[in-house]
């Protein structure tokens, strides 16, 4: 096991290079520049914006800027954003936490609905729970986030005027009322984000539990007499999670730029919302640091993917 | 006549036999303005009238939270680097500068004790220093006291240019002495008749010499309080989070009387300006939201039985269509729009004539900006002194199509006027934004009518203002028959953004497309109009000057006006703000108050 862990993370790290290397290209070959607010403003001359290019060393070859960008790394340094003269990596953990809180809260809202929901819509195939399952989980990954984040304010902050819909992260209040202002105001982002993924995870579930449920083995099992929350739980659940893990593990990174979209209209000061506006500031080792973030998350819960395999079925690991 | 009148009259107001209301109202009698009138008392020899305060508290503190959305949050928060209004907004909460400007283009004075004017001798005759005397007793908020020598310092930081302060463009053209520890003087190399620049206004805030002196030149970005600055002002800082947020409290050695008025202050960045104007009109979370570029329309239904309400302030930001005077379609030596060449339909006045007769701002008004834009026909839209009276601007396809037809353009087969084999076909660019977009498509379909085929090309704005050389989507390089967008005129005088102008800074591919007149329009008399202006201290020719530069461009149909655009701003019902369209949002922060 320990093994085929080690060989997993050696082949994460030609992976993470190659994937630098595309980021950074595309990003050099990107139009616009940091300094491009400058060049309406009456009141600094050309020659200012020029000389700050050159400084920063936005002129020179790209082979020798992405070697810089890899030496920096390799020795910790993230760099520092051209717009807010401030080290990359502060940046982006200042932005954390609010991202971790609202998805990761989204993501265990999405799972405390989708696998009971399915397993128990798996069961009792075509039945009254498991039609109207199915149609809310359609309904939920038909509707985007924009839209629903927009609906979501207009009920409950313009109408009935319950929750605030700007996330703020100084909250005037300390003990409980502190923690009950954070759940109020993450109510929104996270019920957004985590009905969208809870509907197709559903469905997921839903369908990995009936593939299995069918096996022979499971007749068996049942023929031997043992009750039906035994068998749906050890011999059905079990198996059937290996694909769920998979999308799970793999939606991660997708699900952190699906909260873009969730972060910009709450107004939640994370990893995307930092990444939108880095990117229209055109501020590219915070756009370069945040989407090699985003690489290493993929990697990373790939191989996460990979060792629960091992766990879930040993024959993977052995091979 | 005017002349010899002019000056009995600011005698009389000197020794005190006709008090200052009276002088603007005869001046006003005589067709002059207010603020002109206010100016011509100024260089007279008598102070500049400081803009008259409405700020009522009678008290420090008390007013609770005052919470600001800014859709753009300032991403950092030393004065000297801050690329965009944003961060300018959010360091001037704390940094203050020597004077600010009110709503109508007064001076206010922040942390100079008075106005500089030739009476006090504050403003030598030929226009070639200045003195300021320092208020007195102001404090730092780590109880240092403020003097003369971290102004003086501010100059040196910046025009290092290691340092890579961005206002080095307005700092080192000038030298800055100390004469004592409350009084500076400025150097000009030349006679500069608005010698308000450096060290006024939100864009030229003073930071301390003894937090940063330490950090001058390459070591720059390292100083610790360029994340946590320590200032003058009405509010220190509590919390900074890049984009995010900006928190500070109230100063309680603060050095105005009464302010300021709220206990803390906040700025909450991020998000969109439609989101920003409800949290603030519609749902009233916020206070005051910054900036809101949302039509009108919408922002007419969210007022209705809201908490809050739109605020104007009028500056002299024009929205306008350039008109290019070279050939974008034609390579010489490797540059398109080359100054060896002349635009084939273009060259012909007609042409140009008839376009501007084709923009119909009144409907684009309408349609689009609705109370935060005006019709004009002026290029330079501001201060109202500098506003030329002599130009008015019509919406007809028929005198369009006339003036045409006399010209010699006629249509085609297609319908499309033609004149010695060149088809009337334009490409009309601009940076990608809702009204610039709405604005192409009425321009366009009046243009059909008057047999003109409109291209339109939309840029993201990120590219158009770029200035990445190796872009061709730039707004400077202009490889486009039109271009529309608007460039800010960010204090009240016109001389820098008139500067642009000049035949000497065409942009072009040996300046890398930096030269700044990007029409590439080339006119002896308003280069000459331009450099009179920049030498003459007498307010009144000097103001008459701008005008014939504005009636140039005008004669010569350089640019389209198409709208002259207010700042627009949300606020809750209760907010007394003090907006300014010469000043960033927060520069008269410590004149805001809630009304009860």
């Amino acid at each position: 096991m320990s093994q085929y862990v080690l060989r997993r993370l050696l082949i994460a790290i030609p992976s993470l290079l190659g994937i630098s290397l595309v980021l950074f290209v595309v990003l050099a070959l990107a139009p616009g520049d940091p300094f491009g607010e400058l060049a309406t403003n009456p009141n600094v001359p050309p020659e200012v914006a020029l000389a700050l290019r050159a400084k920063f060393g936005l002129d020179d070859p790209i082979y020798l800027r992405y070697l810089h960008w890899l030496n920096a790394m390799l020795h910790g340094d993230w760099g520092f954003s051209f717009v807010s003269r401030m080290d990359v990596d502060t940046l982006i953990l200042q932005r954390l936490p609010a991202t971790l809180y609202v998805i990761g809260s989204a993501q265990i809202l999405a799972l405390l609905i989708a696998i009971p929901v399915g397993v128990y819509a798996a069961t009792k195939p075509y039945s009254l729970f498991d039609q109207i399952a199915n149609t809310l989980a359609f309904v939920g990954f038909s509707l985007p986030t924009f839209f629903t984040g927009i609906l979501f304010i207009l009920i409950f902050s313009v109408t009935l005027d319950w929750l605030p819909f700007v996330y703020t992260t100084d909250i005037k209040a300390t003990g409980i009322r502190w923690v009950l202002e954070m759940i109020r105001q993450a109510i929104m982002p996270v019920a957004v984000l985590g009905l969208f993924q809870a509907a197709s995870m559903t469905r997921f579930v839903r369908s990995a539990m009936l593939d299995v449920i069918r096996l022979d083995y499971v007749t068996t099992a049942r023929a031997k007499g043992l009750g039906q929350a035994k068998v749906i739980i050890k011999h059905v659940m079990r198996n059937a999670m290996i694909p769920v893990v998979t999308l799970i593990a793999l939606q991660m990174p997708a699900v952190f730029g699906g909260a873009i979209v969730t972060e910009q209209i709450f107004r939640i000061p994370g990893i995307g919302s930092l990444l939108i506006s880095s990117i229209l500031s055109n501020d590219t080792p915070v756009v370069m640091a945040v989407t090699f973030v985003f690489a290493c998350l993929v990697v990373l819960f790939n191989l996460i993917a990979d060792v629960l395999y091992g766990w879930l079925d040993p024959r993977i690991s052995l091979r | 006549m005017l002349d010899k009148e002019l000056r009995s009259m600011i005698g009389q107001v000197k020794d005190g036999r006709m008090d200052r209301r009276a002088f603007i109202q005869r001046m006003a009698a005589v067709g002059l303005t207010a603020p002109l009138a206010n100016q011509i008392l100024a260089l007279g020899g008598v102070a500049m009238a400081q803009g008259a305060s409405t700020y009522k508290p009678t008290k420090r503190g008390g007013g609770g939270a005052l919470k600001l959305l800014w859709w753009q949050g300032p991403t950092l928060l030393n004065p000297h680097f801050a690329t965009g209004t944003k961060d300018q907004d959010g360091a001037r909460l704390f940094y203050e500068p020597l004077a600010c400007w009110d709503p109508d283009g007064n001076m206010k004075l922040v942390l100079a004790a008075e106005i500089p004017s030739i009476q006090n001798g504050g403003l030598a005759a030929d226009g070639k220093s200045v003195t300021w005397k320092l208020k007195p007793g102001v404090k730092w908020h780590d109880g240092t006291p403020f003097t003369a020598d971290d102004v003086v310092f501010n100059w040196e930081y910046s025009k290092d240019p290691a340092t890579s302060a961005l206002t080095i463009a307005t700092l080192r053209e000038i030298t800055v002495e100390k004469v004592d520890d409350l009084t500076v003087r400025i150097l000009f190399n030349k006679p500069t008749p608005f010698w308000a620049d450096a060290f006024v206004g939100a864009p030229n805030t003073i930071i301390p010499k003894h937090l940063f002196q330490d950090y001058k030149g390459s070591k720059s970005r390292e100083a610790p309080t360029n994340l946590s600055p320590v200032g003058t002002g009405p509010y220190k800082f509590v919390e900074f989070k890049p984009g995010d947020l900006v928190r500070g409290v109230l100063n309680p050695d603060y050095h105005m009387p009464n302010r300021p008025y709220f206990d803390s202050v906040e700025m909450k960045g991020g998000g969109d300006a439609v989101s920003a104007a409800r949290a603030v009109i519609q749902t009233g979370e916020y206070d005051f939201g910054w900036n809101i570029q949302v039509e009108d329309d919408v922002l007419l239904r969210l007022e209705k039985g809201g908490k809050g309400k739109t605020v104007y302030a009028v500056g002299g930001d024009t929205e306008f269509i350039a008109l290019n005077f070279t050939d974008p379609n034609t390579e010489v030596d490797g540059e398109r729009s080359s100054m060896k060449t002349k635009h084939p339909l273009f060259s012909d006045p007609a042409v140009r004539k008839a376009l501007s007769l084709l923009i119909d701002r009144e409907s684009v008004k309408k349609a689009i900006y609705g109370r935060a834009g005006r019709t004009t026909a002026n290029f330079l839209n501001g201060p109202e002194k500098f506003v030329s009276k002599n130009t008015s601007w019509e919406f007809s396809i028929e005198k369009a199509s006339k003036i045409l037809d006399d010209a010699g353009w006629k249509p085609g087969a297609d319908g499309i006027r033609e004149k010695d084999g060149k088809k009337l076909k334009l490409l009309y660019q601009t940076a990608i934004n809702g009204p610039r977009q709405k604005t192409q498509a009425i321009v366009k379909q009046a243009c059909q009518k008057a047999g003109i085929d409109v291209e339109l090309k939309s840029v993201v704005a990120s590219v158009f203002f770029s200035s990445d050389v190796g872009n061709p989507d730039t707004y400077s390089k202009f490889y486009a028959d039109m271009e529309m967008f608007q460039i800010p005129l960010s204090q009240p005088d016109p001389s820098q953004h008139m500067r642009r102008y000049l035949s000497t800074l065409v942009a072009t591919k040996e300046n890398k497309w930096q030269g700044t007149n990007f029409p590439r329009w080339v006119n002896k008399e308003y280069d000459a109009t331009i450099q009179a202006a920049d030498g003459e201290m007498d307010p009144v020719k000097r103001a008459a000057l701008y005008i014939k530069a504005n009636d140039l461009m005008y004669q010569d149909t350089v640019f389209i006006p198409v709208q002259h655009r207010l700042k627009v701003e949300a606020a809750a019902n209760n907010l007394r703000p003090v907006v300014s369209g010469w000043a960033n949002e927060t520069d008269n922060l410590f004149d805001w108050y809630r009304e009860e």
